[in-house]
């Protein structure tokens, strides 16, 4: 059932652990790679291969260095350089004001962020793992997202609030936290989810020169994803990606759904089918655009989340193509979410609780029927 | 011995520190006028009041007692639809905003709309706030006494309480960042002072060395909460040793002190780049808001001593014991204040209201799909039904 970035239980690389308790069992490995990784060559060669976190590492480098009132601030962000490395060393290059290590209380940093915002810095925010962003819940929708509305305009917020997200492995309940559904109703804030190394730092650098209150996710399992960035690239934040072209059905997914989708796309090709796939990456507001353009063409859709069913990402999308393309679709909206449960800590169930690419396929297989071989 | 968390000497001695096990005295209050007003001549006033600064306090205290008046009393009419006074408070508010520069940034609660006024901010403004109409900096979408005004340095009033405080932490640091040798003075009651966000607030300005004046008005009530359920211990005052902060305990009453004491307070954070607590001492006289009636929770005879108290009468007797004040003057400027309040609140209840289409603005920067879909989908309701608008315009 593994996809390729699931290291085989036991004994694969832990990268996912991030949480404080975790820390000092980690620290040997994840201070080990990116020692090598800079001894090794330049991280800003052009199209050398590299790690999400160095694609993210890189894009709050750049961005830093082009703006002297770009600034990060978190929980073990400086000379630590951040639970998954997306700070490393930089504290060297910018001193510990502007990769600022604070102490522990989301609210409080999130608060700090926010005041440091509204009085003319750009305000990157770490959280050491999203699902301690809950803490924080009050100063992002009450102050993050309304300020700029309550202040009559005066007052613009242009912080980037990031960090690990998703179901990683055996994290437990608290630490695999799907928060994009949480967020998607606070208005003023924009949903960005990052998923490749290309587009986590081109996302990541136009997030930072945004003037609205951006949540970027990331997810726990890609930090280690390998891939090529694009230098100087802005990638639009309210703009879906087109992974794969197809007539069949349209596939909706993001973040890490993107590679058990296209698990799936690998499966369904051989048996003859001919899926479109699109990467939402904005969560709010939806580029109904692409959307619609795709569902027009292949008249089915199908929503792959991480998140939970209710009330969530694919809730919402489901609304609105069942709204402004009902006379368009040939099956109804099919949704894979997550269940509606905390996730388990035991691998099995925690395997059972997210979509799995069999049922990808099996969806495919259910909304367009046996496959016409091309 | 050099423990990670701290250096610290052994003792054979067992024994606990606070509370039952160690009984100590509250912290003084300090003053420089005593209850009439009259100076206290052994008084340490390292920075005193001349007589252009005295009548500027003053006139705004005057200016800020008859707007309330006026204000509340409109509220209760029915004009707008909610109001909070600062009865009881002026002198807190006027004289820790008189020692701040005009570039100090202020992050308020809600009853600091004095500090406001001693900006400059006008009348006008504020009952076009409270009016909620067109003019109205926060173009209608905040509720009255939710002031906020970029160009005064003074920060959009959040209602959650105590938010404000780790947003002024954070806006001493970008001043810090961009070299400006300002600190951010943030209020705040000593209700507010039980959040999370206060305690959060203190322990992220000491250990940033953040230069923030922590100004805590205890008016001795949280809505019906008095303060003696609000917390143990040695007030709020009491709380700021303990998270390595310089704490003064001030007389809220006394303009004169609360002015010196903010002044020293500033002066020390930006020499020594760290945080200053101040705790002011005064009382409630008016209630909580126009939605409160504090008779029910409190005595009649609490209230009228403490009303027989009022910081204005006291900071009024010292002006004119050094003679810069008479009647005379008294009742021209109580005369042309109220006749400029009405003038405001008259003007500001005439002003056109916000059209429709604002609704929908700086919620993004710029407008997304989905917004735009709704704002359209307003504006044709409203037109089916035009009664809808209340006779606001569509743009």
């Amino acid at each position: 059932m593994a996809t390729s970035l699931l290291p085989a239980r036991p004994g694969g690389c832990r990268f996912d652990l991030g949480f404080r308790s975790a820390i000092a069992r980690v620290q040997p490995f994840i201070r080990k790679e990116p020692k090598a990784t800079l001894r090794n060559g330049p991280l800003h060669a052009v199209a050398q291969q590299k790690l999400m976190w160095e694609a993210l590492r890189e894009a709050v480098d750049e961005e830093m260095e082009a703006d002297p009132t770009v600034c990060l601030m978190g929980e073990d962000v400086g000379h630590y350089g951040g639970s998954y490395k997306v700070s490393y060393d930089l504290h060297k290059k910018y001193g510990d004001l502007r990769l600022l290590d604070t102490p522990i209380c989301e609210n409080g940093f999130m608060g700090m962020g926010i005041g440091a915002a509204m009085t003319g810095l750009r305000v990157i925010i770490e959280g050491m793992n999203m699902g301690f962003l809950l803490l924080a819940y009050n100063q992002i929708s009450n102050n993050a997202g309304m300020l700029h509305y309550t202040s009559g305009g005066q007052y613009k917020v242009p912080v980037v609030i990031r960090g690990p997200g998703g179901v990683g492995r055996q994290l437990g309940a608290e630490h695999s936290q799907r928060l994009e559904s949480y967020f998607q109703s606070i208005p003023g804030v924009q949903l960005v989810a990052c998923s490749t190394v290309a587009n986590a730092k081109a996302l990541l650098k136009s997030a930072i020169r945004s003037d609205n209150p951006i949540i970027f996710f990331e997810h726990v399992l890609l930090y280690n994803v390998k891939g090529e960035t694009k230098e100087g690239y802005y990638q639009p934040l309210e703009r879906a990606e087109l992974v794969r072209s197809g007539k069949d059905v349209t596939i909706l997914c993001y973040s890490r759904m993107r590679y058990v989708v296209m698990q799936a796309v690998q499966q369904l090709e051989k048996m003859g089918y001919d899926p479109e796939v699109i990467d939402l990456i904005s969560l709010k507001p939806f580029d109904m655009e692409t959307i619609s353009n795709s569902i027009k063409k292949t008249r089915n859709a199908i929503i792959v989340e991480e998140c939970m069913k209710t009330g969530g990402i694919g809730a919402s999308l489901s609304a609105i193509i069942n709204e402004s393309l009902f006379d368009e679709l040939d099956h109804q909206v099919v949704r894979l979410s997550s269940q509606d449960v905390p996730t388990a800590y035991a691998y099995e169930l925690e395997a059972a609780t997210i979509v799995q690419p069999e049922q990808v396929i099996e969806a495919v297989q259910r909304v367009v029927g046996t496959a016409v071989p091309a | 011995m050099d423990f990670p968390g701290g250096r610290v000497p052994f003792t054979d001695r067992l024994s606990f520190v606070g509370g039952a096990m160690s009984p100590s005295q509250p912290t003084s209050c300090y003053r420089t006028l005593d209850s009439t007003g009259a100076c206290i001549v052994e008084a340490e006033v390292p920075h005193d009041i001349d007589e252009e600064l005295a009548l500027k306090m003053y006139e705004t205290m005057v200016k800020l007692q008859t707007m309330d008046v006026i204000f509340y009393e409109a509220q209760r009419q029915g004009r707008f639809s909610f109001f909070m006074t600062s009865n009881g408070e002026e002198a807190t508010i006027i004289g820790s905003a008189a020692a701040l520069s005009l570039e100090d940034h202020i992050f308020s609660q809600y009853r600091e709309h004095g500090a406001l006024l001693y900006r400059g901010f006008s009348f006008l403004d504020m009952a076009d706030q409270c009016f909620g109409n067109v003019r109205g900096h926060g173009k209608g979408r905040q509720m009255p006494i939710h002031y906020g005004s970029k160009a005064h340095n003074f920060q959009t009033v959040s209602a959650p309480l105590a938010t404000q405080l780790p947003h002024a932490v954070g806006a001493a640091y970008a001043l810090k960042l961009q070299g400006k040798p300002v600190v951010t003075a943030v209020y705040f009651g000593e209700g507010a002072a039980s959040e999370g966000d206060f305690h959060a607030a203190l322990n992220f300005a000491a250990t940033l060395s953040a230069p923030v004046l922590f100004i805590c008005r205890n008016n001795g009530w949280a809505i019906s909460t008095p303060a003696n359920e609000q917390y143990k211990g040695d007030g709020i005052v009491g709380r700021g040793p303990s998270y390595g902060i310089p704490s003064v305990r001030v007389d809220g009453g006394d303009a004169r002190a609360v002015y010196s004491a903010t002044a020293e307070a500033r002066r020390i954070a930006l020499e020594h780049n760290s945080p200053v607590l101040i705790e002011a001492m005064s009382y409630r006289s008016g209630h909580h808001s126009t939605s409160d009636d504090s008779s029910r929770y409190r005595t009649a005879e609490e209230m009228s001593e403490w009303r027989a108290r009022d910081p204005a009468t006291r900071f009024h007797n010292f002006l004119v014991s050094r003679g810069w004040w008479d009647d005379d003057r008294e009742r021209q400027l109580r005369v042309a204040t109220r006749k400029e309040v009405v003038d405001a609140l008259t003007e500001a209840q005439k002003g056109a209201k916000p059209p429709l289409a604002d609704m929908f603005t700086d919620v993004y920067a710029d407008m997304p799909w989905h917004l735009q879909e709704q704002a359209a989908e307003a504006r044709a309701h409203a037109e089916r039904h035009p009664g809808s608008l209340h006779g606001i315009p569509l743009e």
